[in-house]
């Protein structure tokens, strides 16, 4: 449904921009109907980059996304595009304008999208869409942002992206501001959209989230995919050292961590090499020029060991 | 050792009092490594600010605070001075911006230093041996913030924190911009300060319960500005009574926990307005077992040895 095909993205850096800044390195990767993938990897390693690459906020560098069969890298009228693939962020509290009420965002869609739908029906979609979230329409709408809660107002963006035809869903780190006992109810909904034929992006930092929820996992770092595939093979039987080292690092409520050494992050790795070469275990000459090699079916892995 | 009681720190706003935390009692005793834990908006942060860096809005209401059985003057911000880095210290929240941008980090730890009048030559070999406690090479004395990574900047805000080898260490929300193998690494690195004898106590505060169950001695839970429970790590984990730390802890998942084995749940409400709270328990709104007596104050109640809970449902022994 969607692919990502040798995507690249490079920002200028350095006196007079010469040098450049890979944050998005070669990546290939595809999303079918129905499926909710995980992106994972620290902060600054590209993923919010991939997911803005998606939405067409910024151009890649070089490379191209295909969305059923439909090359969106360069196209002109992004209109009917984005029809069918939304996204939604980490503070929702941003997403609204603090002086309109609420219901705005839904009007907008209507205003831009659907100019020839009447006001009374498109009222019925919003409150159907509220509802069918987990809220009542009269308790949201017609407040202020500030008198909602960051659950809430997270849930109603959902909705928003929902009054579309939206096929795909592009969700950075949408739970990460939420509270701790309210979020999970926020990644069931997730869960409730795709059964009903939506495919999600799900990009966080957080492992067991992306284990909770996702079909299929990629593990990103500095801009490159280290391993990808089906998340409960990623999770059980990883082959990267990298995932290995973040699968061991991560705390648990009944199991002490491991007494494993963790190096931490050195400078960078030279060009050519492995993105995790200066703090790979096995780091060694022949980490050079690695590509997804295949670890079993629907399991990729970016090692020299595999 | 650090003992607290009943301290009550309310932010003042034009409406009234928010009771950021109310009425709170704990310690922390030599040696030990207490872990606070919350969501956000429970007081977990007010609490370790209060603790050393007291300033308005934020406003002393009262209580009564001990670190080495001396009381603690809190409440006045020119008197605290003497304390502060010294005797109690804090790895803060934005510890990667904490540094001075237009300094050398040798020439603004210099300045702390003389600050505090402390001759920083007395000090020059405790800094090295300290940096090479956390990994970090010694030019780091001769460059700018800017040049070193969060990571980097993050470590060298730890080693100044802790140079003068403070009683009660605090350390606010450290972990929570690395991803976990750099979490890992810095948890231990700062459990490994208190365990090298470089600060006697410490109080870990954190949202996430998993990573306390890693390095903490003894846990304690926040919810809306009260303690909710107290115990040694091991009852927390393995034997939570308070409804919200149980329902907590059965809403986050972990690896091995995916939705197709089973749906998890959250709590369902949202914590109390903390202007104007309610009486009583402040989680009866969201609590399943809630009574009439949860209207009042609820009562602190031994759960075992260590181990207590501040609920109406609890019994002893539990």
């Amino acid at each position: 449904m969607l692919k990502a095909i040798n995507l690249s993205k490079a920002y200028s850096v350095g006196s007079l921009g010469k040098e450049k800044f890979y944050a998005v390195d070669n990546v290939n990767f595809e999303i079918q109907e129905r499926e909710i993938v995980s992106l994972i990897g620290e902060s600054g390693s590209g993923k919010t980059t991939i997911g803005k690459l998606i939405l067409r906020l910024t151009k890649p560098t070089s490379g191209k996304i295909v969305f059923n069969d439909l090359d969106i890298t360069m196209l002109k009228s992004l209109k009917e595009y984005y029809k069918h693939v939304q996204g939604i962020f980490q503070d929702p509290f941003s997403s609204y304008n603090p002086i309109f009420k609420v219901d705005r965002v839904f009007d907008m869609v209507r205003e831009e999208f659907y100019p020839s739908e009447s006001v009374n029906s498109w009222k019925d979609k919003v409150n159907g869409v509220i509802e069918s979230i987990g809220l009542n329409p009269k308790e949201v709408l017609g407040k202020f942002p500030h008198q909602l809660s960051g659950g809430q107002l997270q849930r109603l963006l959902i909705a928003r992206a929902l009054l579309m035809e939206t096929k795909f869903l592009v969700a950075d780190e949408i739970i990460s501001m939420l509270d701790a006992s309210t979020r999970i109810d926020i990644l069931n909904i997730l869960v409730k959209l795709k059964e009903r034929g939506l495919s999600v992006l799900f990009i966080t930092h957080d492992l067991s989230l992306g284990y909770y929820i996702s079909d299929k996992t990629i593990i990103l770092y500095r801009g490159s995919i280290m391993e990808y595939g089906e998340t409960e093979k990623i999770f059980n039987n990883s082959a990267h050292p990298y995932t290995k080292m973040l699968l061991n690092s991560i705390p648990s409520l009944h199991q002490k961590w491991s007494n494993t050494d963790v190096s931490l992050s050195g400078r960078s790795a030279p060009v050519g090499y492995c993105k995790f070469y200066d703090r790979c275990p096995l780091g060694d000459e022949r980490c050079k020029n690695i590509e997804l090699r295949k670890v079993e079916e629907n399991h990729f892995a970016a090692c020299k060991n595999v | 050792m650090l003992e607290v009681e009943g301290l009550k720190l309310y932010y003042k706003t034009l409406k009234g009092h928010v009771k950021a935390v109310d009425d709170v009692s704990f310690d922390v005793n030599d040696g030990e490594l207490l872990g606070l834990a919350g969501e956000s908006g429970c007081g977990k942060s007010t609490l370790g600010n209060g603790l050393i860096l007291l300033k308005p809005p934020m406003n002393y209401f009262g209580g009564k605070v001990q670190l080495d059985h001396t009381q603690l003057p809190i409440d006045d911000f020119e008197r605290m001075n003497d304390f502060r880095f010294s005797k109690l210290s804090i790895i803060p929240q934005y510890a990667m911006d904490a540094l001075n941008p237009t300094r050398k980090i040798g020439v603004y730890i210099r300045e702390v230093l003389q600050s505090r009048g402390i001759d920083p030559e007395s000090i020059m070999d405790k800094l090295l041996e300290r940096l090479k406690f956390v990994n970090l090479p010694e030019r780091v004395l001769k460059m700018y913030p800017i040049e070193l990574s969060g990571g980097m900047k993050q470590r060298m805000v730890m080693v100044i924190s802790t140079l003068l080898n403070p009683s009660l260490l605090i350390a606010d929300e450290v972990t929570s911009a690395l991803d976990v193998s750099s979490q890992k690494a810095v948890c231990l690195m700062i459990k490994g300060f208190k365990d090298a004898g470089i600060v006697k106590s410490l109080i870990f505060i954190t949202h996430d319960i998993s990573v306390l169950y890693q390095i903490a001695d003894r846990i304690m839970i926040m919810y809306a500005g009260k303690v909710a429970e107290i115990g040694k790590t091991q009852q927390i984990a393995s034997n939570p009574v308070h409804p919200y730390t149980k329902m907590l802890m059965s809403s986050l998942p972990e690896i091995g926990i995916r939705y197709t084995h089973g749906i998890l749940s959250g709590i369902p409400g949202q914590p109390p307005q903390l202007l104007n709270p309610p009486t009583g328990c402040r989680f009866k709104e969201r609590c399943p077992l809630r009574g009439k007596e949860c209207d009042e104050e609820p009562p602190v109640v031994n759960v075992e040895e260590g181990h207590i809970a501040y609920c109406w449902k609890v019994t002893q022994n539990a």
